[in-house]
C-alpha cells in the first residue's frame, strides 16, 4: 500500500498553463497518475497533454462527473489562497502546493480552511509525493524515467523538508535495496500544511511501511513535535533523521538565514544542536552522514 | 521587514492604539523644536535596527529642549553595533503607574498566531515566562474568523488583571491582534504598554516586523504610510561584495536562482551548490571532513548558462580561493550540462585549467550524459549518484589538501 495516493487517485492541476505546470503535467502523466483536468481561469477549452483545461475547479469536476481526490496547485503566490479554498469548497480532499513565497499568513489560513472540510494540504513550497511505480504527485522525482532510477517500490517512507533531498535520499533507499513506500516533500516554509507528526499516522496505518527517515534543517518546532507524537503513540515504525545545517549553530553564522524561509535561527531551542538532543531523547537515531542513513534503517527493521 | 522604532510606533497609531504625542528628528534643532511642543520633560532614543540602545547610551533623558537638543546631536553621531541611526525619537517622559508587555507572534505548531499578555512588562519576556508562568497569558486566534474582544480579554484575564486595567488593555490587544494579520506581520509587540497614573493606557515602545514574502502587498502602509521608499530592503547586517555581486548576477536573469554568502566563511574551497537542503548538507559535509568553504551558495530552478558562470566566477575571484566544488544533490529541473557549461566557462574566461580548478563536479539527474561528455572534453572529474554527497565533498576536500 501506500499513503494519501494510490493507483485509483484522480487530481487536477491548478495554473496548468503555466511553463513549469505544462512540465509537471507531462511527468505526471508518463508516470501514470490520473490527471483529469487542468484549471487557468480564462482558457477553457484548451489542452495541456491531453489533458481538458477548465476556468473553474467546479467545471473539471462537473465534467468528471464524480468528485476529484487531489489537486495540485502551482499558481502565482497572490492567487494561491483563493485557488486552494476553491479546490476544498468543490470537495477536493489532497492539495499539493508547489507555489514559493507565500506568506505564511495566507498558508495558515488555508490550513484552517482545510481542517474545517477534512481536507490536507502538502507543502507550500514543495515537490509532491510519489508511491514508487504506481503515481506521483508533483514534480517529484522530475521527468518519469528519472523517477524511476531514484524511486523502487519498498519499505520505507520518506518526509522531506526539501524536495531535492528527498529524492537523493530515496536514491540511496532504492539503491540498497531497501525501496520507498511513499516520499513526502513536505515543503521548507515555517508553517507549512502537513509536518511529519500529522503524516505518521498514515505511515503507521500503512502495512507497507516498515521505517520512516526524515530530512530536517534547523528552524521551527517540527521536530519536538514529532518527538512528542512518537513518545505518546507508542509507534511500531522505527524513525532515522538527518539533520543538515548543523554549520549554522556556530556563532558567527547566528542570526543569517540560509536555505529555506523556515530555517532562520531564532533561538536556541530550534537550532540543529537542541534538535539532535530531542530527536535522541525520543529514540529517533539521528545519524551524522547522509550516506548512513540506508545502513541505519537496516540494522532497525526485522528482516 | 524589521521597522525602527518610530515606524513601529505609527502601526500601532494607525490601528487606533494610544501612543504619546512622539516627535522623530533627524537633527539637533527638529528635537529641540519637538521638545519645546511636548513641553516638559523628555526622553531622546537612536532609531536604529539593533538592541542594547541603552547600554551604549543610545536613550537619553532631559529636562529642558536645549538639553534635549544636545542629547540629540551627541546620538545621532553615536554609532551601535555597528549601525548609524537614522534619526532620533523624542517622547514625553511618561509618568508611569504600571508596566505591561503584549505581544502577537506565529506559533508553527498550531499554525495560528499566538497573543501574549504579561502585567509585568518592561523586561524580558522570555525570563518572565520562565519564572513566573502565572503572570503570561496566552491564546490563538483563527486565521479565518474577526479577533473578538473577548479573546484578548481571556488572554489578559489570565495573568489575574481585572477591574479599569483590564477593561483598557483589552481593546488595545484585540487591535494589535487584528493589525499582525491586517499587515502580514510576524512579531507585533508593544514593551512597554504603560499605565499612566492618571490611569491612561499608551504604547511606550513596539517592535514590528513584517513577513518579507508580503511586502509588495502591503504598499499602502509601507509607502503612503510610513514613507518606505521601494528600494529600502532594511539589511540587518552589511552585505559583502561577494554577496552584493551574486544577487545583481541573479536578479540580472530570471531563469534559475543562485544565492551566495560568504558572512563567516573564509576557507580555500569554493563551493558551487544546491538543490535545497542539499546545500546546508554539503557545506557540513566539508567542514566536517576537514574542508574550509569559502562561501555559502545555492543554485538551482535550472539556471542559464550565464547565471552559474557568474556565481562560480563571483566564488573563484574570491580571496584566498584556490579550487571549487560544483555538487548538487539529484536534480530534476536544473540541466546538468547547463550548469556544467556555465563553471567551465567561468574557469576558460578567467584563464584557469578547468581540470585544475574543479576539484570535484557531482550533479546527477537531468541531462547527466551531456554534462559528462562535457565535463569529459575538459578532463574534469566528476561522479553519479553512487558516490554519497558525504564521500563527494570529501574527495573535494582530499584534493586541495593535496594541492596545498
Amino acid at each position: 500500500m501506500s499513503i494519501l495516493l494510490n493507483k485509483d487517485t484522480t487530481f487536477i492541476v491548478q495554473g496548468i498553463t503555466g511553463r513549469e505546470a505544462v512540465n509537471l503535467t507531462k511527468e505526471c502523466l508518463d508516470y501514470g497518475s490520473k490527471i483529469v483536468g487542468g484549471v487557468t481561469p480564462g482558457r477553457l477549452g484548451r489542452e495541456v497533454h491531453g489533458v481538458p483545461v477548465f476556468d473553474t475547479v467546479a467545471q473539471a469536476v462537473e465534467s468528471h462527473g464524480s468528485a476529484i481526490d487531489g489537486s495540485i496547485v502551482t499558481v502565482p503566490p497572490g492567487f494561491t489562497k483563493d485557488a486552494v479554498v476553491e479546490a476544498i469548497a468543490n470537495g477536493i480532499k489532497l492539495l499539493v502546493i508547489v507555489t514559493e513565497r507565500i506568506p505564511r499568513g495566507d498558508v495558515a489560513e488555508m490550513v484552517e480552511f482545510a481542517n474545517l472540510h477534512d481536507a490536507r494540504i502538502i507543502g507550500p513550497n514543495c515537490l509532491g509525493l510519489i508511491v514508487p511505480e504506481v503515481c506521483k504527485m508533483g514534480g517529484i522525482g522530475g521527468p518519469a524515467k528519472d523517477a524511476a532510477k531514484s524511486y523502487k517500490p519498498g519499505v520505507v517512507g520518506v518526509m522531506s523538508r526539501s524536495g531535492g533531498m528527498t529524492t537523493e535520499i530515496s536514491s540511496s533507499l532504492t539503491a540498497a535495496g531497501l525501496g520507498v513506500s511513499t516520499a513526502v516533500s513536505i515543503g521548507g516554509d515555517a508553517i507549512i500544511g502537513s509536518t511529519y507528526a500529522e503524516l505518521m499516522p498514515y505511515f503507521e496505518a500503512d502495512e507497507q511501511t516498515e521505517a520512516i527517515v526524515i530530512y530536517t534543517e534547523p528552524g521551527g518546532r517540527m521536530e519536538a513535535q514529532l518527538s512528542e507524537w512518537k513518545q505518546e503513540n507508542n509507534s511500531r515504525l522505527p524513525i532515522v533523521a538527518f539533520m543538515a545545517g548543523k554549520f549554522m549553530d556556530d556563532e558567527e553564522m547566528q542570526g543569517m538565514s540560509f536555505g529555506h524561509a523556515g530555517t532562520i535561527v531564532e533561538g536556541k531551542e530550534d537550532s540543529a544542536t537542541e534538535k539532535i538532543i530531542r530527536l535522541e531523547a525520543a529514540g529517533i537515531k539521528v545519524v551524522e552522514r547522509i550516506d548512513e542513513i540506508p545502513e541505519a534503517v537496516k540494522e532497525r527493521i526485522e528482516r | 521587514m524589521i521597522f525602527y522604532e518610530y515606524e513601529a510606533r505609527k502601526i500601532v497609531e494607525l490601528a487606533g492604539i494610544p501612543v504619546t504625542k512622539y516627535g522623530f528628528c533627524q537633527t539637533a534643532d527638529e528635537a529641540r523644536k519637538a521638545a519645546e511642543e511636548i513641553g516638559g520633560p523628555t526622553v531622546i532614543k537612536s532609531q536604529v535596527l539593533t538592541g542594547g540602545r541603552m547600554k551604549a547610551g543610545g536613550v537619553q533623558f532631559a529636562d529642558t529642549p536645549d538639553e534635549a537638543a544636545k542629547h540629540a546631536e551627541d546620538i545621532l553621531k553615536l554609532e551601535i553595533n555597528g549601525h548609524m541611526p537614522v534619526g532620533v525619537l523624542v517622547d514625553p517622559k511618561a509618568e508611569i503607574k504600571q508596566e505591561y508587555y503584549a505581544s502577537v507572534v506565529w506559533d508553527g505548531t498550531a499554525k495560528k498566531p499566538l497573543m501574549l499578555f504579561s502585567d509585568m512588562g518592561g523586561i524580558d519576556i522570555e525570563q518572565v515566562a520562565e519564572e513566573h508562568p502565572d503572570h503570561v497569558g496566552r491564546g490563538h486566534i483563527s486565521n479565518i474568523l474577526p479577533v473578538g474582544d473577548y479573546e484578548a480579554k481571556q488572554v489578559i484575564a489570565a495573568t489575574g488583571v481585572t477591574g479599569s486595567q483590564l477593561n483598557r488593555a483589552t481593546p488595545i490587544l484585540a487591535k494589535l491582534a487584528r493589525l499582525f494579520r491586517e499587515n502580514d506581520m510576524i512579531l507585533a509587540e508593544i514593551n512597554p504598554l504603560a499605565e499612566l497614573t492618571d490611569g491612561s493606557f499608551v504604547a511606550l515602545d513596539a517592535h514590528m516586523e513584517m513577513e518579507e514574502e508580503a511586502v509588495g502587498r502591503q504598499k499602502n502602509i509601507l509607502r503612503k504610510e510610513l514613507g518606505i521608499a521601494e528600494e529600502d530592503t532594511r539589511d540587518t547586517y552589511v552585505p559583502s561584495d561577494f554577496e552584493k555581486n551574486v544577487k545583481a548576477i541573479d536578479a540580472a536573469d530570471h531563469r534559475g536562482v543562485i544565492q551566495g554568502k560568504d558572512h563567516g566563511f573564509d576557507g580555500n574551497l569554493g563551493l558551487v551548490i544546491g538543490a535545497g537542503g542539499g546545500s546546508l548538507t554539503l557545506t557540513d559535509a566539508v567542514r566536517n571532513q576537514g574542508g574550509k568553504p569559502a562561501n555559502y551558495s545555492e543554485i538551482g530552478g535550472n539556471p542559464s548558462v550565464a547565471k552559474a558562470c557568474g556565481l562560480a566566477k563571483e566564488v573563484l575571484k574570491k580571496d584566498g580561493v584556490e579550487k571549487i566544488a560544483v555538487m548538487m544533490s539529484i536534480v530534476s529541473n536544473t540541466r546538468v550540462d547547463i550548469v556544467a557549461r556555465g563553471v567551465i566557462k567561468a574557469c576558460l574566461e578567467l584563464g584557469k585549467d578547468p581540470a585544475e580548478t574543479i576539484a570535484i563536479f557531482r550533479i546527477p539527474g537531468a541531462w547527466e550524459d551531456e554534462g559528462n561528455k562535457i565535463l569529459d572534453h575538459y578532463g574534469v572529474e566528476y561522479c553519479d549518484r553512487s558516490v554519497s554527497l558525504w564521500d563527494a565533498a570529501g574527495r573535494a576536500v582530499a584534493k586541495i589538501q593535496g594541492a596545498s
